[in-house]
């Protein structure tokens, strides 16, 4: 029911839409600068002299002769293999999201049904490993993996990457199990299916959408980290994450910085794809463990 | 459930868990009671015409191989935990004995490496939760307020801060404020000081990755209690208008109860996220100012050539423990909760 006094424009409203605007701005602004500047060269994106430049691409014209160059790209993407990186992401995303929904569904399942105390123990268990900082297992991996000779290789982290995941899946998955209710795979028990059948054959079906959010949450961690794939993968093995970093380390010096520029376009664009079919999931995830209390 | 049902469901899982978290957490723990072998030095006479000179020089294959043997290094025991760079127990009691006030004592300390790591870490956590708390909220209002068509607009732009990945985030930002940058020649330009950069002092550092900090973090925040908004009971929103609330009066007593179950949520997520900061450092190349602890780990193990297992173990542990003490509070609650419900 919106009233009159509702609809009204008061100083707080119009103080509380201000904010809402000044911070939308922030947010988006920076993006929006590095993709037009992308396409610009180095003179003009770090631009001393006026910071119009970047927009109008004076030098850009001066150096190419044309207001938008693809150069960025061309060296990120051809000259400096960034495609490459961008197979072993994809690579290590999909089994990471595979293998870490695998086990988070049977894992959260389980603890969805068991009123043990040690089901308990492994969700408290999993949240103080959810809040360790990744780094602080790295050393821990190095020393037994050169031991084993299977350090800086794509699979080693893909392991690595699902483990670490588990703790933040098992808590959605666990959460999500609870709000199926009981009755349905303990009637098809009932029936005479095993508890493994009447998970696959009546759990499966109805638990899509809590997969598929879980799963979204998964593809960033994988996509995202930086503190295990820069120290797990060798440098032909990279990931776009560490390939930029390490852009970043010998390119400077040669005056390649667009590369780089062009590079962090390039890691964004797939994120803002995702955010555009996705946003209602990400958003139901975000919120699935908080609304609850 | 039977016993050996939900062992065989939960197996996958729990052995990763168990083989690439917590045996980990055991293999640093090991790693941090060792030091590298000390090289093997052999003194040799090399005599000329005047006379003989005794020099000394590695002995390559013997450090090899004293290297091969025992890979860990020589046993140090707690060593590492209390040497300089990390707990450095003797030169705090030094610090401690030879300030004449807490000021000074508390500079010296903070030039020991760890400390200094320790109170970036908890500075940054502890500034920047309370200020995405506030921001958020008062986002969450405003977004809600709007009209339909805007808020899934605000929503979709508020995300992408927050998926971005920490690193590229920072680089973007990095680029912006770089003193060639749109932001940091515009600073230049407003103070007329061509030398003032973002990146030179230390305060400014820590302002520029808090800020990171924040617009980063702020989407959630702002989600999480825009949700909450949304169930927030209608009648009780009435009532109070009824009883000739102000629009003040009734976001403070009855709008912020209601989301006081989701304040605790964000603050106790965000203080696990803050409190590993470490990728805007390495973006912005802030280490000269700020040091966190995760980016102290990985700087032992990115010592070119030769890696410092134990002293990365040892911050690690520390880290860790130092994890689980600010998370007691939310433990105790979660498991009073559970002995509750299970009577």
């Amino acid at each position: 029911m919106a009233t009159k006094a509702q609809s009204r424009m008061t100083p707080l409203k119009l103080f509380s839409y201000a904010f809402v605007a000044v911070w939308l701005i922030i947010a988006a602004f920076p993006f929006f600068w590095t993709f037009w500047g992308s396409f610009k060269v180095q003179a003009d994106f770090l631009s001393k002299a006026d910071w119009m430049n970047a927009l109008t691409g004076t030098n850009t014209i001066e150096q190419t002769g044309s207001a938008f160059t693809g150069a960025g790209y061309y060296g990120a993407w051809v000259l400096e293999d960034f495609w490459f990186n961008f197979r072993n992401t994809g690579i290590v995303v999909f089994f990471t999201v595979v293998i870490s929904l695998t086990f988070g569904t049977l894992g959260g399942y389980a603890l969805a049904r068991s009123g043990f105390r040690y089901a308990f123990w492994i969700l408290m268990a999993a949240l103080v490993f959810r809040a360790m900082p990744h780094i602080t297992l790295v050393s821990g991996y190095l020393l037994p993996f050169f031991e084993w000779n299977v350090w800086g290789i794509l699979p080693t982290t893909i392991i690595v990457l699902v483990a670490i995941n588990q703790p933040f899946t098992l808590w959605m998955l666990h959460s999500f199990f609870k709000n199926i209710p009981k009755d349905m795979d303990e009637s098809a028990m009932v029936d005479g299916c095993t508890r493994f059948q009447a998970f696959w054959h009546v759990i499966v079906p109805v638990m899509w959408p809590g997969v598929i959010t879980t799963g979204l949450f998964s593809f960033l961690l994988a996509y995202n980290d930086f503190a295990v794939t820069a120290m797990l993968l060798s440098e032909e093995n990279e990931t776009i994450i560490p390939a930029i970093n390490s852009f970043m380390g010998t390119t400077q010096v040669e005056g390649k910085i667009m590369y780089a520029v062009a590079a962090v376009v390039s890691t964004t664009a797939p994120l803002f794809v995702l955010i555009l079919f996705f946003q209602r999931q990400i958003v139901s995830g975000l919120t699935a463990g908080a609304v609850k209390g | 459930m039977k016993h050996r049902t939900f062992f065989w469901f939960i197996l996958p899982t729990l052995s990763a868990m168990i083989l690439f978290i917590a045996l980990p957490i055991v293999s640093v723990f090991i790693q941090s009671l060792f030091v590298a072998h000390e090289q093997v030095l052999v003194v040799s006479e090399s005599c000329g015409p005047f006379g003989c000179t005794p020099t000394t020089s590695v002995d390559l294959e013997a450090t090899a191989k004293l290297q091969e043997e025992r890979p860990l290094g020589q046993f140090n025991g707690l060593g590492t935990y209390t040497n300089r760079s990390h707990l450095a127990f003797a030169e705090v009691g030094e610090a401690w004995a030879s300030s004449a006030s807490m000021g000074e004592f508390f500079s010296k300390v903070y030039n020991l490496p760890f400390y200094s790591a320790l109170t970036f870490t908890l500075a940054y956590t502890a500034i920047v939760t309370p200020l995405v708390l506030v921001l958020g909220m008062a986002i969450a209002v405003g977004v809600n307020n709007l009209p339909n068509m805007l808020k899934g607009l605000a929503i979709f732009i508020s995300l992408l801060p927050f998926l971005v990945t920490p690193l590229v985030g920072s680089l973007i930002l990095f680029w912006m404020v770089d003193s060639d940058g749109v932001i940091g020649a515009t600073i230049q330009n407003i103070f007329n000081d061509p030398t003032l950069s973002l990146k030179a002092s230390t305060a400014l550092t820590w302002i520029m990755l808090m800020f990171y900090g924040v617009w980063h973090t702020l989407p959630f925040s702002f989600i999480t209690f825009y949700a909450g908004l949304q169930t927030v009971p209608e009648d009780t929103m009435e009532a109070a208008q009824i009883d000739g609330a102000t629009k003040w009066q009734r976001m403070i007593h009855v709008i912020v109860p209601h989301l006081a179950p989701l304040v605790s949520f964000v603050t106790l997520m965000m203080i696990m996220d803050n409190f590993r900061v470490f990728e805007p450092i390495v973006s912005f190349k802030a280490e000269a100012h700020a040091q966190s602890l995760s980016w102290i780990i990985y700087n032992d193990l990115r010592e070119s050539g030769n890696p410092l297992y134990g002293s990365a173990g040892a911050t690690s542990l520390i880290t860790i423990i130092l994890v689980v003490i600010l998370m007691t509070p939310v433990l105790i609650r979660t498991w009073r909760d559970f002995t509750r419900k299970s009577h």
